[in-house]
């Protein structure tokens, strides 16, 4: 009886420190955009708050945090309190199964790539709803927008997941990342480059970001689903915008740079010289990386129209996909080394 | 079965992308575009009703707030049709200046279009590049004139003072230490014309620097290839003019066509589209921008070499000097008809126009011979480019639109006015 209650104990803790941390890096994600994008942008970006503006995303959340949310009065009450809700939830569970380090993963369970597949695909509810209930002609085409885009996006992220389970033989993610040690060419980005760019394109496109950000279209439908939002509804939106970032990320590391493994694994020197650093700091090395990127195409990158985004999806990325997973197939079949032999 | 509608959308006057406050009503079949109808006057100010009723030097300063990115061209067009109706012709000098400032300000506005355009489009780094680059161009103005953005700086009969022998210079703060303060002055030591020279210099690489970021993006030629299509003849219905008309094929600008000021003593180049499209008037404006700093440094060529007067002597219609004006007694009189009842105009009518950045800009002037307006009429470039918005965006999507609107280089303040 107690030892249950001490393994409960036990996950709670690892749950509450995962989301904790995650919380605050979300927050210091919109940290790290204001001040790369400002510096991309000729300008400084905040430095008031704190020392360098290091205070900001406090500020910014309390500021959040205190502010009226404001119910359109013609609004569906009911779903407009749950969407965000259901947009934060499954940004938040989807980091279950997220191995950080070996051993370091909440739930090491064996489908855990299905279950990141449908997590993910369950965000976009939280965004259809939102756009629904807040009643409102702009939130509406938002929401429709996002759904459609989501949706067709989805498929082609989730062929590209295919080529990985295919190459590795599991859905099982820390089988994925040891299925690729040996070294920096073992990686999976290189047999599977256009799966690699497909995957990480269509990430960029499932979360809403620029140049795939019609649903929001700042200038088109000025804020898309979220516009009737404020206060901590808003910000939960907002977080979970910037933990969908850092999923996508961590899966992009995951499945294609190796997780947690060292980049010089396999040089004689440079490895054993550098063993001491823990799995984890690679790890979030190469989610920086990838987190980068997603800034630095918002700061060069006009916005895409919502038809173009669903050829770009339907016409090229689902056919290439199509073809190298059959590609992969015959490579895995006549074992092409290193990585299938 | 009720019969199905058209979902109707309210764009603006509060949106992002209304450049102001348009107010557009679209009638939408999903994404597509049925119908545009767009709603003006939000931004109406009776610039015309009020300048009736002031003498017409301080009506100027009414000029520069009709189109408040386009600022001195303005003036210049008012200026114009009050000297037509005197008869009267500013020093050369002047004229210059006027070019000079006139070409500033068509590069102000464009870069301002430019920045508006791209961001609508969803290319935000633009914006603040465009801007860093206004800025130097804003210093210009105030250095001349002493205000950033509305100037009144032309008058009937020359401009108000000469052009600075020294470029105002930034002073150390706590914000900036002195080896910072030094780079920030490096461009500043001179005269305003040395400074507008350094400008000219770095500015053609910043337009390529433009140009990478967005002339052969795949993603902003699918944004504008193609999108508001205006043919060379419709151009022409629709009265078109500026830029506008030129990215439809048709070569008409009022500065080589009717030369105004020493526009003929220029040499430049209108550049056209073929297409009509966004992508071409895109060009075109880019363009413009390369062919305006050609004339500036012309300009800036010609003003270094010839010193002189930039306002007439004739004291019934510019005043005197304030030296003059308190040690002589006929100054003292100029200056106090001048600034009190002002000058009157002969009797008559005056149509001036001038190729504005956005267009061809009017200002068609009745005089009853007193000494206000008895009815000034001005053409926005911009009034004819709206009517057209319809017709443009048609059959588009919304996000199309937004590109419309931001390559038809609306400014309410002047379709308004």
């Amino acid at each position: 009886m107690l030892e249950n209650f001490l393994t409960l104990g036990w996950i709670m803790i690892k749950v509450v420190i995962i989301i904790v941390s995650l919380l605050l890096t979300a927050a210091y994600l919109s940290l790290a955009e204001r001040k790369i994008v400002g510096f991309m942008q000729d300008r400084v970006g905040p430095n008031r708050v704190g020392p360098l503006g290091l205070m900001q995303p406090i500020a910014d959340g309390l500021k959040l945090l205190f502010k009226e949310i404001i119910m359109p009065s013609r609004a569906n009450q009911y779903l407009f309190i749950v969407a965000p809700i259901l947009a934060i939830g499954p940004a938040l569970a989807a980091w279950a199964v997220i191995p950080f380090q070996p051993e370091w993963v909440l739930a090491d369970i064996n489908v855990g790539l299905l279950y990141l597949l449908s997590m993910t695909s369950l965000s976009v509810y939280g965004i259809i709803i939102a756009g629904w209930a807040s009643n409102s002609k702009y939130a509406f085409l938002g929401a429709l927008r996002s759904a459609a885009q989501m949706v067709s996006y989805e498929i082609a992220m989730g062929f590209s997941v295919v080529g990985v389970v295919m190459a590795a033989g599991t859905l099982n993610l820390s089988d994925i990342i040891a299925a690729q040690s040996g070294g920096i060419h073992h990686w999976y980005w290189l047999p599977l480059l256009p799966l690699f760019v497909v995957y990480w394109i269509s990430a960029v496109a499932e979360t809403n970001r620029l140049p795939f950000d019609v649903s929001e279209g700042e200038s088109e439908i000025v804020a898309g689903f979220h516009v009737e939002y404020s206060g901590i509804a808003f910000a939960l939106f907002f977080l979970a915008e910037y933990a969908n970032m850092t999923l996508v990320s961590a899966l992009a590391t995951i499945m294609f740079l190796g997780g947690w493994l060292s980049p010089f694994q396999g040089i004689p020197f440079l490895d054993q010289y550098l063993s001491w650093i823990p799995g984890i700091v690679w790890f979030m090395l190469k989610v920086s990386f990838f987190l980068f990127l997603f800034l630095w195409f918002r700061a060069t990158f006009p916005r895409y129209r919502y038809d173009q985004i669903m050829r770009l999806g339907w016409k090229i990325f689902i056919p290439l996909t199509l073809i190298w997973i059959v590609v992969l197939a015959v490579m895995i079949k006549i074992g092409v080394g290193p990585w299938f032999s | 079965m009720s019969e199905i509608q058209n979902y109707t959308i309210n764009f603006g006057p509060q949106h992002p992308a209304a450049h102001g406050v348009l107010r557009l009503v679209l009638e939408m079949d999903g994404e597509v575009i049925e119908r545009a109808d767009p709603h003006i006057g939000l931004l109406h100010r009776a610039t015309e009703k009020l300048a009736e009723s002031k003498p017409y030097n301080q009506n100027i300063g009414y000029m520069d707030r009709l189109d408040y990115v386009s600022m001195m061209c303005n003036e210049h067009g008012y200026v114009m049709a009050i000297e037509k109706l005197l008869g009267i012709k500013p020093p050369v000098r002047a004229q210059y200046i006027r070019v000079m400032f006139d070409e500033i300000t068509r590069i102000l506005n464009h870069l301002l279009w430019l920045a508006a355009h791209a961001l609508d489009i969803g290319a935000m780094t633009m914006f603040l590049y465009c801007f860093r680059e206004r800025e130097d161009l804003l210093d210009c103005y105030e250095a001349a004139s002493g205000a950033r953005m509305h100037a009144t700086y032309y008058r009937p009969g020359g401009v108000y003072r000469d052009l600075p022998a020294q470029m105002p210079k930034y002073k150390a703060s706590r914000w900036h230490n002195a080896k910072e303060i030094a780079k920030m002055n490096e461009n500043r030591e001179g005269s305003l014309l040395d400074f507008i020279w350094d400008f000219t210099d770095r500015f053609p690489k910043r337009i390529d620097e433009y140009e990478t970021l967005l002339t052969d993006n795949r993603i902003w030629k699918q944004r504008t290839v193609g999108i508001g299509v205006v043919s060379k003849e419709r151009a022409l219905q629709l009265g078109f003019s500026g830029p506008m008309l030129r990215g439809s094929g048709v070569a008409w600008d009022l500065r080589k066509t009717q030369p105004y000021a020493v526009y003929e003593a220029m040499n430049f180049e209108i550049p056209i589209g073929t297409e009509g499209d966004c992508y071409d008037r895109y060009l075109v404006r880019i363009e413009e921008m390369r062919q305006s700093t050609h004339i500036v440094r012309q300009c800036v060529n010609w003003l270094r070499q010839n010193p002189g007067p930039v306002m007439l002597e004739n004291h019934k219609i510019a005043p005197p000097s304030r030296i003059a004006m308190k040690q002589d007694m006929e100054s003292l009189i100029h200056h106090f008809k001048l600034f009190s009842e002002g000058y009157s105009l002969p009797k008559g009518e005056a149509y001036a126009a001038l190729e504005h950045p956005k267009g061809e800009f009017g200002v068609y002037l009745v005089s009853d011979g007193a000494n206000k307006p008895y009815r000034v009429k001005i053409r926005a470039a911009g009034f004819p480019h709206l009517a057209a918005l319809d017709e443009m965006a048609r059959g588009h999507m919304l996000a199309d639109v937004v590109a419309i609107i931001g390559t038809q280089d609306i400014v309410f303040g002047e379709v308004d006015r």
